[in-house]
């Protein structure tokens, strides 16, 4: 099932990707689960055209869910094949509908989002996770392993998913800090 | 418009938040950034608040028991440009006097900017937790710095780049 995703590339979607708006907290649609999807959906298929073509004029952005351009629904793209604490990288890939399965090495780390612009925190993500998945299109399941900088990126992506910002993990009352110069 | 600076401190208690908020809030005033904790079994709430006249502010906190505030018009500030790198420093060792002043100091001289600062007594151990700006390139001085001044203070000290990643 792996295999689709190491040939998955933006290009199988079909269609071209609009640049979306970035919304910012606080937005309804970023504390609102979104909603399963069917990923042969012709607007799903659209819609992740679209998150990949607004990661890509973003810039350092690694990961980009679906609520982050006002959509409700369970699709987000991930790309951290140039950051430097990737160990584990599968390129640019859209999933639909994903769950982590499995999760172990919890370790702290600061993060900030593009719709939190102001502000950091310190949140615990595992280490190594597995998630499953579909591939928007074809619907194909995927079951990915990954670690590292991937893995904290699926997190929070998914987070997105289900409504969540890091804000809602954050380590404690002292642990979000005002964003500092980060490009 | 005018912003207030206000600092309320008093015996830690249930609902000495709650209480100062509402009272905040009846006139209100409305709290931007503040920051609360308790400091040795007494809490002290220190907050910028906007929307209301000190006098009424003061007036509204007054009937509040044991606790002691103050409130000042500010004019507001922005945050300033960020000049430099993020970075932790980390003492910790026996208590004495002039650690915090000996450690600031070593970050000042290196043009380092303190951004949030937590001191602990615990017993014997003191421990000292900072937040730094400091200026590109510097950091490595500022490191071997900071290990004299530890030296001299008899005390450990870490320097460690405090990154966040964007998602």
């Amino acid at each position: 099932m792996s295999d689709a995703l190491a040939d998955w590339k933006p290009d199988v979607l079909g269609v071209e990707g609009k640049v979306l708006p970035v919304v910012t907290a606080p937005a309804g649609v970023l504390s609102s689960e979104g909603a399963e999807v069917d990923p042969a959906d012709p607007a799903v298929v659209q819609l992740a055209a679209d998150l990949v073509a607004t990661m890509r004029v973003s810039p350092g952005c690694v990961g980009l869910a679906a609520p982050q351009v006002g959509v409700g629904a369970q699709v987000f793209v991930v790309d951290v094949t140039e950051h430097p604490k990737t160990v584990t990288a599968h390129g640019t890939f859209v999933l639909c509908n994903a769950r982590v399965v499995e999760a172990s090495r919890w370790r702290p780390g600061r993060e900030g989002c593009m719709s939190v612009p102001d502000l950091t925190g310190d949140v615990k993500r595992a280490g190594r996770v597995v998630v499953e998945a579909v591939l928007p299109g074809t619907g194909e399941p995927v079951r990915l392993t990954t670690d590292a900088f991937e893995a904290r990126a699926l997190q929070h992506e998914i987070d997105h998913c289900a409504g969540k910002l890091f804000l809602d993990r954050v380590a404690g009352a002292h642990a979000i800090y005002q964003r500092k110069v980060y490009l | 418009m005018n912003e207030l600076a206000i600092t309320v401190i008093g015996p830690d208690r249930t609902g000495i938040v709650a209480e100062v908020s509402e009272a905040l809030a009846g006139v209100g005033a409305n709290l931007s950034d503040s920051t609360m904790t308790r400091l040795r079994g007494h809490f002290a709430m220190t907050l910028i608040c906007t929307g209301a006249a000190a006098e009424d502010v003061e007036k509204a906190l007054a009937p509040l028991q044991g606790v002691l505030t103050t409130v000042r018009a500010v004019a507001p500030e922005a945050d300033a440009d960020v000049a430099g790198e993020p970075y932790l420093v980390s003492v910790h060792g026996a208590d004495r006097l002039g650690i915090v002043a000996a450690v600031t100091r070593v970050v000042a001289a290196a043009g380092g900017n303190i951004t949030d600062l937590t001191t602990r007594l615990t017993g014997p151990l003191y421990v000292l937790i900072a937040e730094v700006d400091v200026p590109a390139g510097r950091a490595d001085d500022l490191a071997a710095q900071l290990a004299v001044a530890a030296q001299e203070l008899g005390v450990e000290v870490t320097l460690r780049r405090a990154e966040s990643d964007v998602l």
